[in-house]
């Protein structure tokens, strides 16, 4: 582990830095690993100083900062999703911290730091053998600073652009200037509107007119700092007729304090491309007891013009808190949104999740199936938005919801929104809650199948529709994860 | 519920509760407390955070107070039949203004029921009365059943015996008079029927007058162990007026409560229902049909609580919408932890008949229990092409196509409006109706 150690080093900087405040010039210590602890302007300007970011970069971020003190004064944190969770003091956090590293951070795999590939190994991330073996190229966030990224130069060849946040601002301000907050603006929402104004690092790909991205592009992340919140910022640009499919993989180690994670997601679809992004979030959900746990507050979100497509895919086991929509607005004519998701819920786990599929364009067509899996005290909702605008002509949506409840003590709750301003839309929502049927199961284990196991393979079968959308080697590992999250919870 | 009203109107309201200075000694104390809620309360407000008014503003209520509505009377009862569904055999009370009118009102008292104001019962019902009154219409965070509570003129109570099956519906007609604008009316009606009993409980609103009325209703129905209730609501309104209406209902044991609703008209129409399985094995349907046009705004907003195991409960709900009109359902079910075997269905069909209309679904569960079926689906959506192609290919021309379907969407339900007068009724009503719907020149 190379948690930054809160030495008494660090431990004066920050004071110092604390003490800064207010007063009319800031200076950056280069070499602080860690920002000083709670939310400024300074706190800002350290972040963006310390990324060598340019001018109108920090100016943003500040805006969005000021915005985000306008919507904490007005009470604006959103308090409409069914999950319960202490007051979170923002200024009791860390808003940055960067590895170990050496001054310019690692070109190579051989440059990375042996003890943060020993790091991923525990997590089962084979760095160096999935480049090889699957053909995906890793850019691994590890507490928001990238550290490695590979196939950079197959992808450089077809003028793929598949780097971290950081270096896409350094390299192509001119893309990231015209697409961040073009899809979630630094106003969108109170975590959205702290992200933008606080972001560490994340990824960044763009996919030049009539490519098709021959890999499917994977970022790991990570959350490891004590107390640090993570805030990546994601933006993915598939420019006309181009393809790309973007796998994100998260897991957390074990801690015992609550640690708040706040991402954005932007995807842009330009006329005829498409975008396929897929999810396995398998972050620390907390103990049995529900100590502790990740809390996941996200905004993702799709902007899909003419004759594009979107699609989500998304099977949620980890955090304790889920907080999340991935949405897709359907500006464009013919344009298509597809949402995939299941969501699993243990012990203390609560999550608040589903989609928004905006129809603002004519020949708009939108998807959501949703599977909802509660077990232990469990709460899990699905909440979707379904908007068909007075312009979407002959717009079509199908929804589909269902909910699985194991155990007495857990819950299972459907929160659609449907609302449509034009008649020549269809829309057609359906959604069912049970348990597992007992004649299913008893034909399993009448078969000698244990009771866990026929649990697993009925739930597996269940999620099918979902799981199946996922890339291959995710979809493995999608069905490893519910068992593994399942365990004991039956019986 | 987040709300605010500037209180130019909430004064208007308060001087219709003060000068309401002959209520009985016993409603005083209930009346007081309403008030006092409403006060707190205020009107609910669209602001962000205020689920239960999502879609639904009623911002006209702070600019424009409507005042308590002065007794009117009616000529003769030969007329009603012609504006309301109407049986001479039927126990009818017929409630103007929001004063029972007892000169109008037919076979009140007969085997196994009575219907009776709140002034004029006797001591013995009075006690029945007083434990019940305000406990499933409960004023707390609903502004609109503590106006109720507290400016009602005559509450109206209709008693069903024990083990009473009643041949005839009990039919509570409620009319808005023809008369000055701007006035509020208040009906209240609280129905006890006894263990067992059977009865079909007809509750009709008219309005008369074509100017902009409030007509804030509340039915509230107590039915004991193994009773069976069927509810029948016909909300026809003018197109100027607001109608926020509440009913609710608490099922013990075995016990039934139906109620289905038809609703048009209204500038703003409000149906809140909610239903409280309390004890094992209630049952509850409710369903409805509303048909919005012009710049008519339904909200209907249905709910069903599930406490003990082996409830049942079916929400379905149809709509027709029109010119620039707006519905919003937003249906819930809600299953307690331990309400075991509980089987919930809910469904809302729209058919959208014009550009400019909007409909806003939302049918959520809220799940505690694991050993449960529930299921609910929503559509929207215009008349079926393919339907219509079916009927056109038969020598039917487009107009009439499009009618037999509209038609036909709507009698799934006014089929349910079991008593024959009522049912050709609605009939009546839907035929005149349909014509009329802004539909872009489909009907």
């Amino acid at each position: 582990m190379t948690t930054p150690s809160k030495t008494p080093q660090t431990i004066s900087r920050t004071t110092d830095l604390s003490e800064m405040e207010y007063k009319w010039g800031f200076v950056t210590d280069v070499d602080a690993e860690i920002a000083p602890k709670g939310l400024s302007e300074d706190t800002v300007r350290f972040i963006s100083a310390k990324k060598n970011e340019p001018e109108w970069l920090l100016e943003w971020r500040l805006k969005a900062y000021r915005h985000w003190l306008t919507l904490q004064e007005s009470d604006a944190e959103p308090k409409w999703a069914k999950v319960e969770y202490p007051p979170i003091d923002y200024q009791d956090m860390y808003y940055y911290s960067a590895p170990k590293s050496p001054e310019d951070g690692p070109k190579s795999m051989d440059e990375v730091d042996p003890e943060l590939l020993e790091a991923f190994d525990k997590l089962g991330v084979p760095l160096h053998e999935r480049e090889k073996l699957a053909g995906v190229a890793v850019d691994a966030v590890f507490d928001s600073v990238s550290v490695a990224t590979t196939f950079a130069d197959k992808l450089e060849e077809l003028g793929i652009i598949f780097c971290s946040f950081n270096e896409a601002v350094q390299n192509h301000p001119e893309l990231v200037k015209k697409y961040l907050g073009s899809v979630v603006p630094y106003t969108d929402n109170f975590f959205a509107t702290l992200n933008s104004a606080v972001f560490s690092d994340g990824s960044f790909a763009y996919v030049p007119p009539g490519v098709k991205c021959p890999i499917e592009l994977m970022t790991y992340f990570r959350i490891n700092t004590e107390g640090s919140g993570q805030f990546e910022r994601t933006l993915i640009i598939a420019d006309k007729d181009a393809y790309v499919s973007y796998l994100e993989g998260c897991t957390a180690p074990i801690r015992r304090t609550s640690q708040l994670h706040a991402a954005v997601v932007e995807l842009v679809a330009l006329d005829d491309a498409e975008i396929k992004y897929s999810t396995v979030q398998n972050w620390f959900p907390g103990t049995k007891d529900g100590v502790g746990g990740v809390y996941n507050f996200v905004t993702k979100r799709g902007r899909a013009d003419r004759n594009s497509k979107i699609s989500w895919t998304q099977v949620e086991t980890g955090s304790a808190i889920t907080w999340k929509y991935p949405s897709v607005i359907l500006r464009g004519d013919n344009s298509v949104g597809e949402f995939y998701s299941v969501a699993l819920t243990n012990n203390h786990q609560q999550a608040d999740t589903g989609t928004k599929m905006i129809h603002i364009g004519k020949n708009t067509k939108s998807t959501i199936v949703s599977k909802g899996i509660s077990a232990g005290q469990g709460q899990n909702t699905y909440r979707g938005q379904v908007k068909i605008m007075p312009g979407a002509e002959n717009s079509t949506n199908h929804t589909q919801c269902d909910s699985l409840l194991i155990g007495d003590r857990c819950g299972a709750h459907t929160v659609p929104y449907i609302e449509v301003q034009n008649p020549t839309a269809q829309l057609e929502h359906e959604a069912s809650t049970s348990k597992v049927s007992d004649d299913q199961l008893f034909y399993l284990m009448q078969r000698g199948i244990s009771e866990e196991e026929a649990h697993h393979m009925i739930i597996t079968g269940w999620s099918r529709d979902v799981i199946r959308e996922l890339p291959f080697e995710f979809a493995m590992e999608a069905s490893q994860l519910l068992k593994v999250s399942l365990e004991g919870a039956v019986g | 519920m987040t709300t605010t009203a500037p209180p130019s109107t909430i004064a208007s309201y308060e001087r219709d509760f003060l000068k309401h200075e002959d209520r009985a000694d016993w409603l005083s104390e209930l009346q007081r407390q309403a008030w006092t809620e409403f006060e707190k309360l205020g009107f609910p407000t669209t602001r962000r955070g205020n689920e239960l008014w999502k879609y639904t503003d009623l911002r006209r209520l702070d600019s424009q107070a409507f005042n308590l509505s002065e007794a009117a009377s009616m000529a003769a009862s030969g007329e009603l039949s012609k504006i309301a569904p109407w049986s001479d055999d039927w126990h009818s009370a017929v409630v103007i203004d929001g004063r029972f009118s007892p000169d109008l009102s037919r076979n009140v008292e007969s085997a196994g029921v009575s219907i009776s104001d709140f002034a004029s019962t006797a001591d013995s019902l009075r006690q029945k009365i007083e434990p019940v009154l305000g406990s499933l219409a409960t004023v707390e965070d609903n502004a609109f059943v503590a106006l109720n509570t507290a400016l009602f003129q005559s509450g109206l109570l209709v008693e069903i015996g024990d083990d009473a099956e009643l041949d005839q519906p009990v039919h509570i007609l409620n009319i808005v008079s023809d008369g000055p604008d701007h006035r509020a009316i208040y009906p209240r009606t609280l129905l006890i029927a006894g263990s067992n009993s059977k009865a079909v409980v007809i509750e009709s609103f008219v309005n008369l007058s074509s100017g902009p009325q409030l007509t804030v209703p509340v039915f509230e129905a107590s039915l004991g162990a193994g009773a069976e209730l069927q509810h029948f609501r016909v909300q026809l309104e003018n197109e100027q007026s607001l109608h926020l209406g509440t009913t609710r209902s608490e099922q013990p044991a075995g016990a039934v409560f139906n109620s289905t609703t038809f609703a048009t008209g209204p500038a703003i129409g409000r149906n809140d229902v909610h239903t409280n399985l309390a004890e094992e094995g209630a049952e509850t349907t409710l369903h409805g049909l509303y048909i919005t046009n012009g710049q008519s705004h339904q909200d209907n907003e249905i709910s069903t609580t599930h406490h003990k195991p082996h409830g049942t409960s079916h929400q379905f709900y149809k709509g027709i919408l029109a010119g620039k009109s707006r519905a919003v359902f937003s249906g819930k079910v809600l299953v307690q932890p331990g309400a075991m075997k509980t089987v919930a269905e809910q469904k809302d069909l729209n058919l959208l008949l014009s550009h400019g209309a909007e409909i806003d679904t939302k049918p959520s569960l809220e799940i505690y229990a694991d050993d449960v079926k529930c299921a609910h689906g929503a559509t929207a959506g215009h008349v079926d092409t393919s339907m219509l192609f079916y009927l056109m290919s038969r020598g039917i021309d487009r107009q009439d196509a499009a009618k037999m379907l509209v038609t036909g969407f709507a009698t799934e339900i006014i089929d349910e409006f079991e008593p024959e007068p009522l049912r050709e009724f609605l009939y009546e009503k839907l035929d005149q109706i349909v014509p009329k719907l802004d539909s872009e020149g489909i009907l």
